[in-house]
C-alpha cells in the first residue's frame, strides 16, 4: 500500500523531521531532560518499527520475533563491553554481522513456510534467542548486564552526552527512512511488494522471490540490529526481558497503529505507543487493560492507522 | 547411573508432555478448523488456574474447584469466541495476532485487578499431598494425578473425535472446512464448541499445574510458545500429531535439562559443559522444529493428506 505522497504530505513529513532535529535544543532550553530521554527511546523503537515495516508492511511477512534483533544488537554492545572492549566500530560491525547471519539462517528456514507457520516459526526462533540469553550465566542471565560506558567513537562523533546520543539516533533514523524510501521504489522493492500480493505471479514473471524475500528479511534484521546497538548504549542496562515475544507483539502493534506499508507510519506508531504508555501509566497502574482494549477496538473498527487518518485530514 | 533420578525425570517429562498436549490439542483444533491464530490461548491456562484457586478457597474442595472451574472456562471461551474471534475468521492472520495479543493484555490486567499482583496458591487435599512408594522408588502422588488426568482427557478427546458424530464433523472441519459448510452443517455452532472445548482443556492444564507452581499473572505466556511449537511440528489441525509431539518435546526438554551437561562432559571440559549445556538445552526444542520444518514444511502429521 505504498501511498502516493502528494507534495503537501512531503512538507508535513519534512516539517516533522525538522522538529525532531531541533528537539534537543528545545528541550534543553526548556530544561526537560526527561522528554529528551523519552524521545530518544521513541526514535530507537521507531527505527525498529520501521525495519519491521519493511518486511511486514511492504513484504507481507508477519514476523512475531523481530525484537530478537533488537536484543542481539544490544548484546553486541553489552558482551564486548563486558570484556572491556568499547570500540564502537567493533560493536557496530559485530551487530551487523551477527544479525545478518542469524537472519540468513533462520530466514532461510522460516521463508520456506507460509501464513500461520511463518508467524509461529519467527516467534519460536526469537524465543530461542531469549532462552539462550536467559541461560547464559556468564552474561548475567535473567539479571541482565550493565554497560558501564558507551561505545567509543572519534571525538567529533562520540555518543557520550544525552544530546550527542540523540543525534546518533536521529542520524540513523534519517538514514533508515531514506534507505527504505529508495528501496521500496527500486526494482527490488517492487518485487517484494509484488510478492506480497501475488507470489505465484511474481515467480511466473521469472523472479526468484524466495531470494528477494530472504534478502529483504536480512536487511530488515540488520537495521533492527543497529537500533539495538543504540538501545544498548541508551539504556546502559540490557536483559533478556527486552526480547520476550510480547515485545515483538508490541512492535507489530506500533507498525499497525502507525500504518503498515507507509514510510513514516511506523515511526508515528512507535512514538504514540510510547507516549500513550507513559501517559496512561501515570493515570492508572491498569493501563494494560486500556491498551489491550484499544488494540482490539482498533482492529475491529478502524483501518489504516495514523498515517491513513493524517492523509484523510490532508484531503 | 542414578536410576531413581532417571525414573523421576521420566515422570516429569511425561507430565510436561501431557500438559503441553492439553494446551496444544485445543490450539491445533482452533488453528486447523477456524484457521484462527489464538495467541491468547495461554490466557485460558492462566484463567483456569485462577478460577480453580478462587473456588477452592471458597468451597474448600479441590474437586469442586476443578469441575466448576472447567465449566467457567468453557463459558469464558464461548464468550470470547462469540464476542471477538467470530468477527475475525474472515480477516487475515495479522488481525488475529493483534486482537489476541490485545486479549492477553486485557486478561493479564483483569487478573491483576481481581486477584492482585501476587500469585494465588492452591492448597491440595491431604490425600493428594503425600508420596507413594513403589519398590525403592518414591513418587509424589499429585504428579501421578496430573499424568492420569492428562491421559484421561486425551482418551476422552480421542473417543470424542474418532467415535462421535461431533468428532466426525471436527475431523472433517480440520481437513476441509468449506466442504463441511456446504454440506449444510451449522458451522457457527461447531466453531463455538471447538473454541470453548479448547479453552476448557487449556484451563484444565492450568488447574493441574497451579497447585505445584501457584497461579501467577502471565503464567501462560511462556508455555504457550512451546505449545505452538508442538502444533507446528505435529501439523496444524492434527490431534494425533499434537499428542506424539507433545510427549516427544516434553521428553527432550526435560531430559536435556537434566542430562546434557553430563553428556557434554564426555566431549569437553566440565566448565565448558556447564556453561554450554543450559544454552543448548534451551535451543534444542526450536532446533528440532527448524529441522522438521526444513524437511516437512507442514509438520509431521498433516491432517490434510488426501486434500489439496
Amino acid at each position: 500500500m505504498a501511498k502516493p505522497s502528494g507534495t503537501r504530505s512531503v512538507k508535513v513529513y519534512l516539517g516533522m523531521l525538522f522538529l525532531l532535529g531541533i528537539a534537543p535544543l528545545l528541550f534543553q532550553w526548556t530544561n526537560q531532560p526527561f522528554l529528551l530521554d523519552l524521545l530518544s527511546r521513541g526514535l530507537i523503537i521507531g527505527i525498529a518499527a520501521l525495519s519491521l515495516n519493511l518486511i511486514l508492511g511492504y513484504g507481507g511477512m508477519i514476523s512475531l520475533g523481530h525484537v530478537a534483533y533488537l536484543g542481539i544488537g544490544a548484546y553486541c554492545v553489552g558482551i564486548p563491553a563486558y570484556y572491556d572492549i568499547y570500540d564502537g566500530w567493533i560493536h557496530l560491525s559485530l551487530a551487523i554481522f551477527t544479525c545478518a547471519l542469524f537472519a540468513l539462517i533462520t530466514g532461510a528456514v522460516s521463508l520456506r513456510t507460509k501464513g500461520v507457520y511463518f508467524i509461529m516459526i519467527t516467534m519460536a526462533f526469537s524465543q530461542m534467542i531469549y532462552f539462550i540469553f536467559l541461560s547464559l550465566e556468564e552474561y548475567g542471565a535473567d539479571d541482565g548486564l550493565v554497560i558501564y560506558a558507551r561505545s567509543e567513537f572519534p571525538i567529533w562523533m562520540n555518543m557520550e552526552g544525552a544530546v550527542s546520543l540523540y543525534y546518533w539516533i536521529f542520524g540513523l533514523l534519517i538514514l533508515t527512512l531514506f534507505f527504505i524510501h529508495r528501496l521500496v521504489r527500486s526494482r527490488f522493492g517492487r518485487v517484494i511488494i509484488g510478492s506480497k500480493y501475488n507470489d505465484l505471479r511474481m515467480q511466473s514473471l521469472g523472479f526468484n522471490t524466495y531470494g528477494y524475500r530472504l534478502t529483504c528479511y536480512v536487511i530488515s534484521a540488520v537495521i533492527c540490529g543497529l537500533a539495538g546497538v543504540l538501545l544498548g548504549n541508551f539504556t546502559s542496562f540490557i536483559s533478556p526481558e527486552m526480547m520476550s515475544w510480547t515485545r515483538s507483539g508490541e512492535l507489530i502493534f506500533m507498525v499497525i497503529i502507525g500504518g503498515a506499508g507507509s514510510l513514516f507510519g511506523p515511526l508515528f506508531g512507535a512514538l504514540s505507543f510510547l507516549f500513550l504508555e507513559e501517559a496512561l501509566s501515570l493515570i492508572t497502574i491498569y493501563w494494560h487493560l486500556i491498551f489491550g482494549g484499544l488494540l482490539i477496538a482498533l482492529v475491529l473498527f478502524g483501518k489504516g492507522g495514523i498515517d491513513a487518518w493524517l492523509s484523510k485530514l490532508d484531503k | 547411573m542414578d536410576w531413581n533420578l532417571l525414573i523421576s525425570q521420566l515422570v516429569n517429562s511425561i507430565q510436561l508432555g501431557l500438559l503441553l498436549f492439553l494446551l496444544a490439542s485445543g490450539l491445533t483444533l482452533i488453528f486447523g478448523i477456524m484457521d484462527f491464530i489464538n495467541l491468547s490461548h495461554g490466557s485460558f491456562y492462566m484463567m483456569g488456574a485462577y478460577f480453580c484457586g478462587s473456588i477452592v478457597a471458597a468451597t474448600g474442595s479441590f474437586f469442586a474447584g476443578i469441575i466448576v472451574g472447567l465449566v467457567g472456562i468453557f463459558f469464558l471461551g464461548a464468550l470470547v469466541e462469540w464476542l471477538i474471534a467470530r468477527q475475525l475468521y474472515k480477516e487475515n492472520h495479522l488481525d488475529h495476532v493483534l486482537v489476541t495479543f490485545g486479549l492477553i493484555l486485557v486478561f493479564d490486567a483483569l487478573v491483576h485487578i481481581i486477584w492482585g499482583p501476587s500469585g494465588l496458591s492452591i492448597p491440595l487435599p491431604d490425600f493428594l499431598n503425600g508420596q507413594i512408594q513403589l519398590g525403592s522408588l518414591v513418587f509424589p502422588i499429585y504428579r501421578l494425578v496430573i499424568i492420569s488426568g492428562g491421559l484421561a482427557v486425551a482418551g476422552i478427546l480421542y473417543l470424542l473425535i474418532s467415535r462421535t458424530r461431533l468428532g466426525m464433523l471436527i475431523r472433517a472441519g480440520a481437513s476441509n472446512r468449506d466442504m463441511v459448510e456446504s454440506l449444510g452443517i451449522n458451522i457457527n455452532r461447531l466453531f463455538l464448541f471447538v473454541f470453548a472445548l479448547g479453552a476448557a482443556m487449556a484451563g484444565f492444564a492450568g488447574m493441574l499445574i497451579a497447585p505445584i507452581t501457584e497461579a501467577t499473572i502471565g503464567m501462560g505466556n511462556d508455555i504457550i510458545i512451546i505449545a505452538f511449537v508442538v502444533v507446528i511440528v505435529g501439523g496444524i489441525g492434527s490431534i494425533k500429531g499434537a499428542f506424539y509431539v507433545a510427549l516427544m518435546i516434553g521428553f527432550i526438554d526435560t531430559m536435556s535439562r537434566s542430562y546434557l551437561d553430563d553428556f557434554l562432559e564426555l566431549l569437553a571440559s566440565t566448565a565448558a559443559a556447564e556453561t554450554a549445556a543450559p544454552a543448548i538445552s534451551a535451543m534444542l526444542v526450536y532446533v528440532l522444529m527448524a529441522v522438521v520444518l526444513a524437511f516437512k514444511p507442514t509438520g509431521l502429521f498433516p491432517p490434510t493428506a488426501g486434500n489439496r
